[in-house]
């Protein structure tokens, strides 16, 4: 299927059959389907195998450094609030070297659509343990296997009251493209975690693995019930996938900031000096 | 009569050195004295010992004297912290029995004199009235800013307080310290400023509209300058979680067409490398003001350095050009402040305004300059549907697009990248992209703010940044014509242009404010011979009796 947003790629770097193919698949096409502007929607992001998705689409691109999406995108938001903003990266990049900035683009709800793609291991570095590794794991690093608690980005981001918190696996097509459509309508900070194989470093969590271990929420599950959903992101093995929560409505950084500056909705770049007021602000220092 | 007093006051924090120097300085510029006042204070909230100095004249007074002419210590460790800056002509206003001193006592009980009227902390105001009437300043002056200062009860007792200093001045014969003002400044609308509000005031009129910083002293004062103008001037103001997101949303605001700063000292900046690395090789502009202090790590936080030049010239992986800017004073902070958002957006590099705690927190009589109302040239280009962000031009700048302006793609790119934007590995695209960015530098060189040179001597003083009135007085006073005192405020990347006047030079002795020489190493490196170095890495900035001593030994030593 042809989207807006595809561009002629001569050169992937992904491995064949790597989950990712699908993931940029569904994105574009959801992009595509919810009618935005290829000239109005931004992706940022990290280093890693994931966080090349954006070379392969037709979309401003900022390919920034590891674990630094989230804080560029939050600038790109606030400084022209009406451009589309994601910020895509693997589970390394945004949970692992952006943990920081990814507890604090939750606190701050600017309105990003952050995309993870979480496969467990780190592949541009070949093999490495990942934050979200299970326990056990075993790689050229951790010999022994994993001794360290995996990272649960679904209870962290319910805890820190993410406004959208959702979960997907990149094998169930329909549903991660569901779920980025969703993620796309919304409002605030979106986190989709997006469970995805990797065929080349990941021997233990594959597509078999993966299609066993989740199963898609019921209709009758409610986001909005913050406990439930707590309790909903500590369960494991099977791994529940959908939209975990949903925070009622709360400001979000955009509005917050232009509010606080009253610099209305204007992008920064229409930004006009008052050399009046400045002129007057400084007289006050005579 | 002398053509200059110093003034120095000293408590403890919370004591209320900083009402005592608020009615002092605006009480001598309102009676028609240039006016300079900077501080010293220790890293903590409450207790301690600091000093604030006010140097005041009839002439421009730019910098501090060691030695003080009048001392209010506020309580004993107060003198016991400053008493090295006192000699047998400084007048001494403290209570009896708290310590003894070889100077001129004035010895009375202020406190009690407060408590009377039922509120010690007013002790500070009869200091002031006291001080001021000494100088021989009519108190009616000091009234009328109590006036603007205060309300109700408050402005009652501190009236009060005040009739009864102007009375102890009376008592001690007033005009023990006269010197004459220059009678025609009271007609002038000369402004009084920090470095810190020299660097904001710059940043608003260079039309910079977000601010992302994280909280370090010295820079600080620049983050709650901009929150506080936030509303007047449209500026988004966000407190990152570190510094690292600090620089990571300016770039983020910068990419898509705004103009952000972020603030921050040496520790901060540190962790700014990658970013300053980003900025380089996606050429997105950003502008850092680096307020130094004291390192290595932690160091002397709340103290003055000038140990971060090689970082600043340094920080980031990779080979990318950068601007170095080192202003002397208020005026410069404003005028480079505003210069580094258009440096930053012309060569779409990262720009470095660096200024220290001295600088940042020292306040300066400005002459009232006219502002001129040019709105920031608009670098950014709106894309066709052919854009390239990377585009080889033959003047070596590739058009900036921002998105969602125009018809094209703006696609930026930590990798190496083609003209489009897009990852390669291509050695021969890779020579071109980094060839580009490196050529910058040649037009850059050409932007260089040349050194003010004065004098004609073949002794050059050489100083860069916040030093340039302390050397610059002390040359004036050493008076010997064979010195020439010269002051770099744009200091990387350094052209022959700027070298030309060191050329002349028979003699060269570097002033910096650090242990190491970090100036008078980067001269070297251009092939200039720097015979003398004067160094200094306490945590304290020059002072023009100082410096005046260790010139004067050296000069003698040079035949």
């Amino acid at each position: 299927m042809s989207t807006r947003f595809d561009r002629i790629v001569e050169d992937n770097a992904w491995c064949p059959g790597c989950g990712n193919f699908s993931i940029l698949s569904q994105l574009k096409e959801a992009l595509d389907e919810m009618g935005l502007d290829p000239l109005q929607s931004v992706v940022v992001s990290g280093i890693g195998q994931a966080a090349k998705t954006p070379q392969y689409m037709h979309i401003h691109m900022f390919n920034g450094l590891h674990g630094r999406a989230l804080p560029v995108a939050q600038g790109v938001k606030v400084s022209n609030p009406s451009l589309t903003v994601i910020a895509e990266g693997g589970d390394g990049d945004m949970y692992g070297e952006g943990g920081n900035h990814f507890i604090s683009a939750i606190r701050r709800n600017a309105g990003i659509i952050n995309i993870v793609h979480n496969n467990m291991v780190y592949g541009l570095t070949k093999g490495q343990a990942s934050p979200t590794s299970q326990r056990g794991f075993k790689t050229p690093v951790q010999t022994q296997g994993v001794h360290v608690e995996p990272f649960n980005p679904i209870a962290t981001a319910i805890s820190l009251d993410a406004s959208l918190v959702i979960r997907t696996f990149s094998g169930n097509k329909e549903h991660c493209k569901e779920m980025l459509k969703i993620a796309i309508a919304h409002k605030g900070y979106v986190l989709i975690d997006i469970f995805q194989p990797c065929v080349t470093f990941n021997k233990t969590n594959t597509f078999k693995w993966f299609k066993e271990n989740v199963y898609v929420l019921q209709n009758d599950y409610n986001p909005e019930d913050k406990v439930k959903a707590f309790e909903k992101s500590l369960e494991s093995h099977p791994f529940a996938i959908g939209v975990l929560y949903k925070s009622p409505q709360k400001a979000v950084l955009e509005d917050a900031l232009r509010d606080e500056s009253q610099s209305g909705d204007i992008p920064l770049y229409s930004h006009v000096v008052d050399y009046k007021r400045l002129n007057e602000e400084m007289d006050k220092y005579i | 009569m002398r053509d200059s007093v110093s003034i120095l006051i000293g408590g403890k924090a919370g004591q209320g050195i900083a009402s005592i120097e608020t009615l002092l300085t605006k009480g001598f510029k309102r009676s028609g004295f240039y006016t300079f006042s900077t501080k010293e204070f220790m890293s903590r909230v409450r207790g301690g010992s600091n000093t604030t100095l006010i140097r005041i004249s009839d002439k421009p007074v730019n910098a501090p004297d060691f030695k003080v002419d009048i001392f209010v210590p506020l309580d004993a460790n107060a003198f016991f912290h400053a008493q090295e800056r006192i000699d047998k002509e400084t007048f001494v206003l403290a209570k009896k029995g708290d310590f003894e001193c070889d100077c001129i006592r004035y010895d009375y009980d202020l406190e009690s004199l407060a408590k009377e009227l039922g509120n010690p902390i007013v002790s500070n105001t009869i200091a002031a009235a006291l001080v001021f009437g000494l100088l021989g300043c009519d108190g009616e002056v000091l009234k009328e800013i109590v006036g603007e200062l205060y309300r109700d009860e408050l402005l009652e007792v501190n009236l009060k307080a005040l009739e009864i200093g102007v009375d102890l001045a009376r008592e001690n014969g007033n005009c023990r310290y006269c010197i004459t003002p220059n009678p025609s400044m009271k007609e002038k609308n000369d402004l009084f400023l920090s470095g810190t509000e020299g660097v904001g005031f710059g940043a608003i009129a260079a039309g910079c509209n977000f601010i992302s910083s994280y909280p370090m002293s010295p820079s600080t004062g620049v983050l709650t300058f901009l929150a506080k103008q936030s509303r007047n001037f449209g500026v988004c103001v966000e407190q990152a979680e570190d510094e690292i997101a600090a620089f990571q949303m300016g770039l983020g605001v910068w990419y898509s067409g705004g103009r952000a700063i972020t603030t921050t000292s040496g520790g901060g900046f540190s962790l700014m490398g990658e970013g300053m690395s980003l900025s380089g090789i996606t050429e997105t502009p950003m502008v850092v003001y680096l307020a130094q202090r004291p390192g290595p790590a932690t160091g002397l936080p709340t103290r003055t350095e000038q140990g971060d030049l090689e970082l600043a010239i340094y920080i980031g992986h990779g080979e990318f050009p950068r601007i170095v800017l080192a202003p002397g004073d208020p005026k410069e902070c404003f005028d480079l402040a505003r210069e580094a958002f258009e440096l930053a957006d012309a060569y779409q590099i990262p720009v470095i305004l660096m200024s220290d705690q001295y600088l940042a927190d020292s306040y300066f009589h400005v002459d009232r300059f006219e502002l001129e109302e040019k709105q920031p040239i608009a670098h950014v280009v709106k894309t066709d549907s052919e854009y390239k962000r990377y585009l080889l031009t033959e003047e070596g700048i590739s058009p900036r697009g921002i998105p969602g302006y125009g018809e094209g793609l703006v696609l930026v790119d930590s990798d190496e990248h083609t003209q489009e934007g897009l990852i390669t590995e291509s050695m021969s695209v890779r020579n071109e992209q980094n060839g580009k960015r490196l050529s910058k530098r040649i037009l850059i060189e050409k932007e260089a703010i040349l050194p003010e040179v004065e004098g004609t001597g073949e002794i050059a003083v050489i100083g860069w940044g916040s030093t340039k009135h302390i050397i610059k007085e002390a040359v004036e006073r050493i008076a010997d014509e064979r010195l020439t005192s010269i002051h770099f405020s744009w200091v990387y990347p350094l052209s022959e242009s700027q070298l030309a006047p060191l050329q002349k030079a028979k003699q060269i002795i570097v002033v910096e404010n650090n242990a190491t020489g970090q100036f008078a190493k980067l001269l070297r490196l251009h092939g200039i011979s720097v015979q003398h170095q004067i160094l200094k890495s306490d945590g304290l900035s020059f002072f023009v009796d100082e410096l005046v001593g260790k010139l004067s030994v050296l000069i003698k030593e040079i035949r």
